[in-house]
């Protein structure tokens, strides 16, 4: 038995060690609250959760067969564990491009949200009870609210975190109903229970699908899943840009693992329904982010724009409702993770320099910091999918799981939309590369943090497109274990 | 063992690599950088392709390495005739290119890493023996073309003719993916070598559905009507360097990636769908032919050219003889260094003049007479005169098609009679009659590096229509294996 408790909480010690290096974050906060040495907060906070990861990888790998514990609240699985580290690594990321914003490194409060959220997430991921789940998706949405408005003399910002609080109370209400209907129908909370339920009692179809509608509408909102994604440009937009970042790549895998864990879970038997539903979410999403995003001229709506497309094609991975489309998914998240976080980083810096997100005032950047522009040119042709970066593999391994799938329709218009954001991300280097401006002898300076975050970056995003195995294995081992519905 | 062609695919990425790393200013070092490598690389091509054993045939030189095992992915470098003839023009394209561009004053750094870049990719594609790794270097392309047509490209229509030829370029990519996607998981064998999926023994419905994609995808870089017209615009709109490379060298990639993917794994397709790439390729001989009869602009007539040329190889294809295919392959090496060394001439003349309006040109053969000649030479290749490159590809091609297709070789020979004409008006007006007082002045002769680039394509385009020798026996070793796949189907 204590072993037993021993190993139990051997499996949630990174979580632990969330909480611990939250603790210590506000400590630094109050010692070092009138020294010059604020960025010291941001460094801890990354090291940290370099630490947790290895604390994760060491201590709290899967075995070969998941296991629930905790009384059925958390699986001891794959997707837990592999997505557990997309998150810390997006966590820490975000803490280092942070340290270039001062409105956030002066206020250690924001680490602490960050890594409060970042403790949801992972237990999202890991979630196998409805009750758990809702908790771990309200752990984590709440410090995103915060941050969001992080910026209480911008009203931009504030307005970014209210209408985000808005948006995300309604549809988390939402998804709660539905939640309601699954336990009044079945008599229970854990997802794998749920599951073998509902083949054996006669719960009505209608019924089901109904409260699979009020899940999807919550979790479309968390992916920013078109017709739910109105939200995604407005908040991107007043949000601090880190936050941006974190927003767009972490929350958002956070809510893919949720959604096939989900419906790959509860609702194997319904998925003639709901990949006809993903399918189609999949293509709305992508054609709505691809087409709006034709006319920004503000780079952080564009980028909003384009990571709603971006949700889109993952879709079709989930819609193949093929354990190649879940690695598929899960490869093209971590392939996005990094090459959003690098685009919103450096228009984070960019942003601070100029004065301005709009993508006129990246006029001349070639020539001002042909580094910085090189850095952004992988960041939109991964994004765009080319290769040697890691989203063209992503692309690749999502348009191959809907051919697999039989669906050529969603291959077809995937590829249509490739070629659409291709155009908008061209546009931007055109205007890097081509366009003058009276500013290019005026240096770019960024801080050491913001630099490490940023090569970190890019060295995932052509480690990612050109060194495929080891990622797609990580990817295969969330996947196999979304697949895997014994405990 | 020597990684011959890893070396080549590898050189000019590392090049362009040291180069993005060294501070600007240096542009001595720059350059000298990418002429050695483009040197280096030209010399291992020629090394490649005079090693290549026709005895033994089949692919040689190959190299494999996991990549992506559980996905069946692998690098797998390895070259038949064909691909070392195209290795070998890429090779001269890509040297003479560097050569031409040598006084590039514009962020030279940028344009000759982008260029090596574009050179890896082309190489890349070219000794892919795995349906990804085609893939995979067949799009790192994309960039480097943008982003070279609008830095450097002429100021009036870069923006437009980069934008359309890139997406033109990439929609046909991403439809051939789809095609390759379907090949790799409709032959069961989960594996992206092409040697395995040669032998695959696909259904002939599947090849007939599937053929239009693979085949089309790439054939829209290879100019195809009627996805032809990205390539006048952008070939026009880009810098000299870089039309060499897009019409000499990338529309042979859409036509070697066409051949190699499309053709060789659907042979069945390629026989069903025969008719309609006929129709079309011949409207593209003929069309292209009219269009550049009536351009006013210098570039616009060698951009319409090349559609027209392009033509033929597509023909070639299609007729699935011998001769055909032979000839095919001759067009593409005998057009590709033609071409470049139309677009270094046409770019030679526009650096002094500053202007490619014909009609203000004119005289220049006494000021620039290596221009001139080469130009002279290009236009016979170009017009299919015995005892230059052209006429040993194109006669085939007009065999091959005279067997399966009578009608295709009697309309398009009115091409041939359209194209002499408009080379020999072009080369009158610009280099014979007198020249415009204001140009007598300004214009000077070529200078040494250009004098190389054009001497190295002039003695290739004669010494391949003297000696057909040197090279059909290659292509002819490719050929027979495509047709006994053909046989098989």
């Amino acid at each position: 038995m204590l072993s037993d408790l021993g190993s139990m909480v051997l499996a949630i010690l990174p979580e632990i060690g969330l909480l611990v290096l939250a603790a210590l974050v506000l400590v630094l906060d109050l010692v070092l609250r009138h020294t010059d040495n604020r960025s010291v907060i941001g460094w801890t906070t990354a090291v940290g959760l370099v630490i947790i990861a290895g604390l994760g990888v060491v201590f709290a790998k899967p075995g070969p067969a998941p296991i629930l514990m905790w009384g059925g609240m958390l699986r001891l699985d794959g997707a837990g564990f592999v997505f557990r580290l997309i998150f810390l690594l997006g966590a820490g990321l975000t803490a280092l491009f942070a340290v270039e914003s001062e409105m956030l490194r002066e206020r250690g409060e924001f680490y602490l949200l960050l890594l409060v959220s970042t403790l949801g997430m992972s237990l999202m991921a890991s979630s196998s009870d409805l009750i758990m789940l809702y908790l771990a998706i309200e752990t984590t949405s709440i410090p995103l609210y915060v941050m969001a408005g992080f910026i209480v003399r911008d009203q931009k910002s504030v307005e970014s975190g209210l209408k985000y609080l808005l948006f995300g109370a309604m549809t988390s209400a939402i998804m709660l109903f539905g939640f309601s209907f699954i336990y009044g129908f079945t008599g229970t909370t854990n997802l794998y229970t749920i599951a073998q339920l509902l083949q054996v009692a006669q719960v009505p179809h209608i019924a089901v699908i109904a409260s699979m509608l009020l899940a999807l509408v919550g979790f479309g909102f968390k992916i920013s899943a078109a017709p739910f994604h109105f939200w995604a440009p407005d908040v991107y937009e007043g949000a601090p840009t880190p936050v941006a970042g974190f927003l767009s790549t972490a929350s958002k895998a956070a809510g893919f693992a949720v959604l096939m864990r989900v419906l790959l879970v509860v609702f194997a038997d319904y998925s003639p329904v709901w990949v006809f539903l993903i399918g189609g979410l999949a293509a709305l999403t992508m054609f709505v982010g691809n087409l709006l995003a034709l006319s920004q001229k503000n780079i952080k709506r564009l980028l909003a724009y384009s990571s709603i497309a971006q949700a889109g094609y993952i879709l079709i991975g989930v819609a193949a409702n093929s354990e190649f489309g879940t690695t598929a998914a899960v490869y093209y998240l971590m392939a996005y993770l990094l090459t959003n976080l690098a685009a919103f980083g450096i228009v984070a810096l960019i942003g601070r320099v100029t004065g301005s997100d709009e993508i006129s005032s990246y006029a001349g950047l070639s020539r001002r910091s042909p580094g910085l522009a090189l850095a952004l040119l992988v960041a939109l042709l991964s994004l765009g999918g080319i290769p040697p970066f890691a989203g063209f593999f992503g692309k690749l391994l999502v348009f191959g799981s809907a051919i697999q799938a039989g669906q050529i329709w969603l291959a077809v218009i995937g590829i249509i939309n490739s070629v659409i954001g291709l155009y908008y991300y061209l546009i931007v280097l055109k205007v890097v590369y081509l366009y003058r401006s009276e500013d290019e002898s005026k240096p770019i300076l960024a801080v050491n943090s913001w630099k490490v975050a940023l090569a970190v970056c890019l060295v995932g995003i052509i480690a990612l497109g050109v060194v495929f195995s080891p990622f797609y294995n990580l990817s295969t081992l969330a996947s196999h274990s979304l697949w895997t519905l014994g405990f | 063992m020597i990684p011959w062609l890893s070396l080549i695919i590898f050189i000019p990425l590392l090049a362009g690599l040291a180069m993005l790393l060294m501070p600007a200013e240096r542009r001595e070092w720059i350059r000298s950088i990418a002429l050695a490598a483009a040197a280096v690389d030209l010399i291992l091509s020629a090394i490649v392709y005079f090693s290549y054993n026709l005895a033994l045939g089949g692919y040689q030189m190959v190299e494999r390495l996991p990549w992506l095992p559980q996905l069946g992915i692998s690098y797998y470098a390895g070259i038949d005739g064909i691909g070392a003839a195209m290795v070998l023009m890429a090779g001269v394209v890509v040297f003479c290119g560097v050569l031409i561009s040598w006084n590039v004053e514009e962020r030279p750094r940028e344009f000759f890493a982008f260029l090596m870049f574009l050179a890896t990719s082309v190489f890349g594609v070219f000794v892919s023996l795995d349906l990804f790794m085609l893939f995979f270097f067949f799009e790192i392309a994309v960039f480097p073309k943008y982003l070279m047509i609008i830095g450097w490209g002429s100021p009036k229509t870069r923006e437009y003719g980069g934008m359309k030829l890139t997406l033109y370029l990439f929609i046909g990519s991403v439809i051939a993916l789809i095609g390759a996607l379907a090949i790799y998981f409709g032959s069961g064998k989960a594996t992206f070598d092409m040697l395995v999926l040669e032998t695959a023994g696909f259904s002939v419905d599947f090849q007939r559905l599937w053929f239009p994609f693979a085949f089309m995808g790439f054939a829209i870089l290879g100019g195809i009507f009627p996805f032809h017209s990205w390539a006048p615009d952008g070939h026009v709109a880009a810098p000299t360097a870089i039309s060499m490379l897009l019409a000499g060298v990338e529309m042979k990639v859409g036509a070697f990636a066409a051949l190699r993917v499309a053709i060789t794994l659907l042979p069945a397709g390629m026989q069903f769908w025969a008719p309609v790439v006929l129709v079309l390729a011949t409207i593209n001989v003929v069309y292209g032919a009219f269009i550049a009869m009536i351009q006013t602009d210098f570039k616009y007539v060698i951009g319409f050219s090349s559609v027209s040329h392009m033509g033929l190889v597509l023909i070639g294809f299609a007729t699935l003889t011998k001769e055909g295919l032979v000839g095919a392959g001759m067009q593409m090496f005998s057009h590709g260094i033609m071409t470049a060394a139309f677009f270094a001439i046409v770019g030679m003349v526009y650096d002094r003049a500053h202007t490619r309006d014909i009609a203000k040109l004119g005289g220049l053969f006494q000021k620039m007479p290596w221009a001139a000649v080469g130009f002279i030479v290009a236009g016979l290749v170009s017009m299919g005169m015995p005892g230059f490159s052209g006429f040993v590809a194109e006669f085939p091609i007009f065999m091959g098609a005279w067997k399966t297709a009578p009608w295709v070789a009697i309309i398009s020979a009115i091409a041939i009679v359209v194209t002499a004409a408009y080379i020999l008006l072009v080369i009158r007006r610009v280099f014979f009659g007198g020249i415009p007082t204001d140009l007598a002045e300004s214009i000077s002769d070529v200078g040494l590096l250009d004098k190389v680039a054009i001497g190295l394509l002039v003695a290739i385009m004669i010494a391949l229509g003297w000696v057909p020798a040197l090279m059909t026996p290659m292509i002819e070793s490719t050929v027979m294996r495509v047709l006994a796949l053909v046989g098989g189907a």
